[in-house]
């Protein structure tokens, strides 16, 4: 066991763990967040992805022990069901879910890309979205629900 | 002493009398629709007949709906898998109770408070029960209508309602709460329900949000993974190897040691580690992998030998349809073989339960679709009776049919049986599920049909090999972990589903009119695989070999596809699909581009439920065979609308998994093992792969029965787009899936 310090949603957790649990484990488990999903543990499917700085990462492949100093951001940052951030309400208004297993993930790393890109065109969402997966077919949806916080960006500039 | 020999034949299938009666008895009453099917294989009793939906099996009106002071609570014996059937059942309830939906809780499959439904299976739910909640809902309003007339002595017909408050024409006010005092709502319901017309509707047919969706998007708990119990143990399970190994050796007192491990469980073939922490655990399975030797197993064939294979395996024929007498036979015919491999299921998130044994119960939080036939499989396993066990549906990640769910509870069950007190949560890992939940059959079908002198379809001659589809729980030997125990339960002998239903032959009938039919299903009972339900079992492929015997015949007519299939449909309600479908995508018009195809399908699912028609258009690159699908129609009609957009999202999803099976999807196997143990070795599409655009037409039927919706486009799109295909390179591939099989030169 070793002393880390996360940086999580803007709080520091001092935690007691293994230095190669991979921060997923440490979201889910020791801070009791559920967005970050364990899917593959392998870095496939993108349902754990969350962001660290201004990067989507898979938190199932990345150890904790690397991350002292680093900000990490999950899907409850974006806003709590009563109050959704402009992202979270773009899901719900388009009802981009299904089982809904995968989407969590599919916020964080649609989060990233407008933040570094506020307003993509449908073909750079589908390259960027590449990275997770979605098994009930939820795509075009999702695509639509990142599109329209793409035009509201728009609006704003 | 060989495994056989242990094993108790006594236990060998504790519903085998409910299964296969269920299976076989219930003569489908095609008035209403109501048929046999895989829901009922948990052994279902029909009770009353006449009633419809759920009702026939749970007739008295509490077991759907109560009232009292803490509010109205609506139960059904359904789940939700993803598909928002729980925000339509909702709206089902509320239009008929004609209160808001938010003044309803309703509890979902519970076996310590719902009725028994049986499976969320077969796009069952809002046939089932809905049409249940529809009829008993109206029938308990009008019960506290009635008590608060006799109150008032007053006639039921001078009463209105609102929000759950009864008006009387002086005046008067009694809430539902009030009004129930004086009903016994422990009553048969009656076959006939209050009527209320359509146009009436203020929730059915409105696109009600889902409920579930706010929480998923935020982190909010949502899925049986999320839960989390005090002093809440992880545990992890080691599996063999590939089925039928025996484990040589097992090094658990070094796991033992490791940091955070609780226990390590070793009961014959099954093993599992239990731990404080998840890593923990993980890295205890990590180190139990290393350490377990085992022997044996059970042959694995080669892939490419699979079809053959089953065409040659132990097998039971079953006549589907043998219709009229073949007339003389013109030069315009086709015969084709066709062949799809194994798939998954893929869920996202690999299954996952909770259970926890306390004074004497054993709960289990599970994502499984039928908690009362899990519940009787597990009490089975552990020798409890039935009413010690409660399983609990919660969420979990799509399964889309028969996943590792079900096994993951009784992983959970035999682990928390050992820790009694502490609640257990067992996850299954990525290869796990991939390695041991049960796919979807690989199958050979062969198809060959004529036209008439007047180009009518005539001696349609249809023949198809297929493992079972449905290997529900019917006894504990259904479940995995039970078979690896050093005293193992065995598998109930493989019933198949019944048509009009049907199992691999689902759809194996076409809807077109023939004028003569030999259809037949051989059913081979020795699995190389364990292979069950998935979304439209048989339907995929079937519906995929008839659609591309009608272009066939179609081309060799010189006729219009679409218009050759018009002909052959009487129904006019399969007729205005194919026209919707045909018109609004300017058939038969495609793009000049090189590579460039367009294809047409249609199908009513189990040619009992709803109908779907699909035009596709796509490009295939003339160098690497890639194909990009650039527009789908699609035009479906399921009776009566519930929730618009939850369906038009279900048929969207619908449309692009089908893609990703038809097009890219097989389980990679050889002699060596199964090779689909992560998603590189299972790739399924992706963002850059999903069709470009998709238009779904909705042709509601106000008034009139619902169908069912989930499954219904799956056997059409792969159709279309095996069409669309021929279409563009004027070369017919066969073999699914499309892009990643050798095809016919």
């Amino acid at each position: 066991m070793t002393q880390v310090t996360l940086n999580v949603n803007g709080s520091a957790h001092a935690l007691e763990l293994e230095p190669d649990m991979p921060l997923l484990y440490a979201l889910r488990n020791h801070l009791g967040l559920n967005g970050a999903k364990y899917g593959c543990g392998l870095g496939q499917c993108g349902a754990c992805t969350v962001i660290v700085d201004d990067k989507p990462v898979f938190s199932c492949v990345t150890p904790c022990a690397g991350l002292e100093g680093k900000k990490v951001r999950t899907v409850e940052s974006l806003g709590s069901a009563e109050r959704p951030g402009p992202l979270q309400k773009a899901f719900i208004d388009k009802q981009a879910a299904q089982c809904g297993y995968c989407i969590a993930g599919m916020l964080m790393r649609a989060q990233s890309l407008l933040e570094s890109n506020p307003h993509p065109d449908e073909q750079t969402i589908r390259e960027h979205m590449a990275g997770n997966l979605c098994r009930c077919g939820t795509h075009l949806r999702i695509i639509e629900a990142i599109s329209l916080v793409a035009g509201q960006n728009g609006s704003a500039t | 002493m060989t495994m056989e020999k242990k094993v108790d034949h006594s236990r060998r299938a504790f519903l085998r009398g409910g299964a296969l009666l269920v299976a076989f008895t219930l003569v489908p009453a095609a008035r209403r629709a109501w048929a046999d099917t895989e829901v009922d294989t948990l052994g279902t009793v029909v009770l009353a007949p006449d009633l419809p939906g759920s009702l026939r099996t749970n007739p008295y009106l509490d077991a759907w709906i109560r009232v009292g002071p803490e509010g109205i609570t609506v139960y059904t014996g359904k789940v939700e898998l993803g598909t928002g059937v729980k925000t339509a059942l909702l709206q089902i309830a509320a239009e008929r109770l004609e209160v808001s939906p938010t003044a309803i809780n309703l509890l979902t499959a519970d076996t310590a408070l719902t009725p028994n439904e049986g499976y969320t299976a077969g796009s069952h739910s809002i046939f089932d029960s809905g049409t249940a909640l529809f009829n008993a809902a109206a029938q308990v309003r009008e019960l506290l209508l009635q008590s608060a007339g006799r109150s008032w002595e007053v006639a039921p017909p001078l009463l209105t309602t609102q929000e759950g408050v009864i008006h009387g024409p002086a005046g008067q006010r009694m809430s539902y709460a009030d009004a129930v005092k004086n009903v016994d709502l422990h009553l048969y319901a009656k076959s006939e329900s209050p009527a209320m017309p359509a146009t009436g509707f203020k929730l059915i047919g409105h696109s009600l949000q889902r409920l579930d969706i706010p929480a998923k998007v935020s982190g909010g708990p949502a899925f049986v993974q999320d839960i989390r119990l005090p002093g809440m143990l992880h545990a992890r399970v080691i599996r063999p190897p590939r089925p039928g190994c025996t484990l040589e050796a097992f090094d658990a007192e070094s796991i033992k040691t490791l940091a955070g491990v609780v226990q390590v469980i070793r009961d014959g073939n099954y093993l599992a580690v239990v731990a404080r922490d998840e890593w923990q655990a993980i890295k205890a399975m990590r180190s139990g992998y290393e350490s377990a030797r085992w022997s044996g197993g059970q042959a694995i064939p080669e892939s490419r030998d699979i079809h053959t294979l089953l065409e040659r395996l132990p097998s039971r024929r079953y006549p589907i349809s043998h219709e009229g007498t073949p007339q003389v036979a013109t030069d315009k015919s086709y015969r084709a073989r066709v062949t799809k491999q194994y798939l998954m299921h893929g869920s996202i998130g690999p299954s996952c339960a909770v259970a926890w044994f306390k004074d004497g119960t054993l709960t289990v939080w599970t994502h499984t679709q039928g908690v009362y036939p899990l519940r009787a499989g597990i009490a089975e396993m552990l020798r409890l009776p039935p009413d010690r066990v409660r399983c609990i549906h919660t969420e979990g990640s799509g399964c889309y049919g028969h996943n590792g769910a079900d096994d993951a509870a009784a992983d959970a069950a035999l682990i928390a049986m050992r820790i009694p007190g502490t609640p257990v949560r067992v996850q299954w890992m990525r290869e796990q599920e991939n390695l041991w939940e049960p796919y979807s059959s690989a199958m050979v079908t062969e198809v060959q049909a004529n036209l008439d002198a007047q180009g009518r379809l005539q001696d349609w001659n249809y023949e198809l090999w297929t493992t079972p589809h449905n290997e529900r729980i019917v006894n504990a030997g259904r479940l995995l972990p039970a078979r690896l125990l050093a005293r193992p339960f065995i598998s109930a002998p493989s019933v198949p589903i019944a048509q009009p239903e049907g199992d691999g032959d689902r759809n194996a009938v076409p809807l077109y009119t023939l004028a003569s039919t030999r259809i037949n299903m051989n059913f081979v009972t020795e699995m190389p695989f364990r292979t069950s339900a998935m979304r439209s079992l048989g339907a995929h492929i079937n519906i995929f070999a008839i659609e591309a015997c009608i272009d066939e015949l179609a081309a060799r007519a010189g006729s219009d596809p679409v218009a050759l299939r018009l002909a052959h449909l009487a129904d006019p309600r399969a007729r205005a699909v194919v026209e919707r479908v045909r018109d609004a995508i300017g058939w038969s018009q495609k793009s000049s581009e090189p590579g460039a195809g367009i294809g047409f399908a249609f199908a009513r699912y189990k040619n009992i439920m709803g109908y779907c028609a699909i035009a596709v258009r796509l490009r295939v690159h003339p160098q690497t065979g890639e194909v990009q699908v650039d527009h789908v129609v699609t035009a479906v009609d399921v009776g009566q609308i519930v929730n618009p957009d939850g369906l038009r999202n279900q048929v969207e999803g619908g449309i692009v998994q089908s893609t990703s099976w038809t097009l890219y999807e097989k389980v990679a196997y050889d002699a060596g093992g199964i090779r689909s143990y992560d998603w590189s070795g299972y790739p399924i599409l992706r963002f850059s792969q999903v069709p470009k655009k998709v238009d779904v037409h909705l042709l509601d039927q106000p008034g009139q029965p619902f169908l069912g919706a989930a499954e219904i486009v799956q056997g059409p799109m792969a159709a279309a787009l095996g069409n669309a295909v021929a279409n563009a390179t004027g070369r017919r591939w066969l073999n699914l899936p499309l892009t990643r099989s050798e095809q016919p030169s």
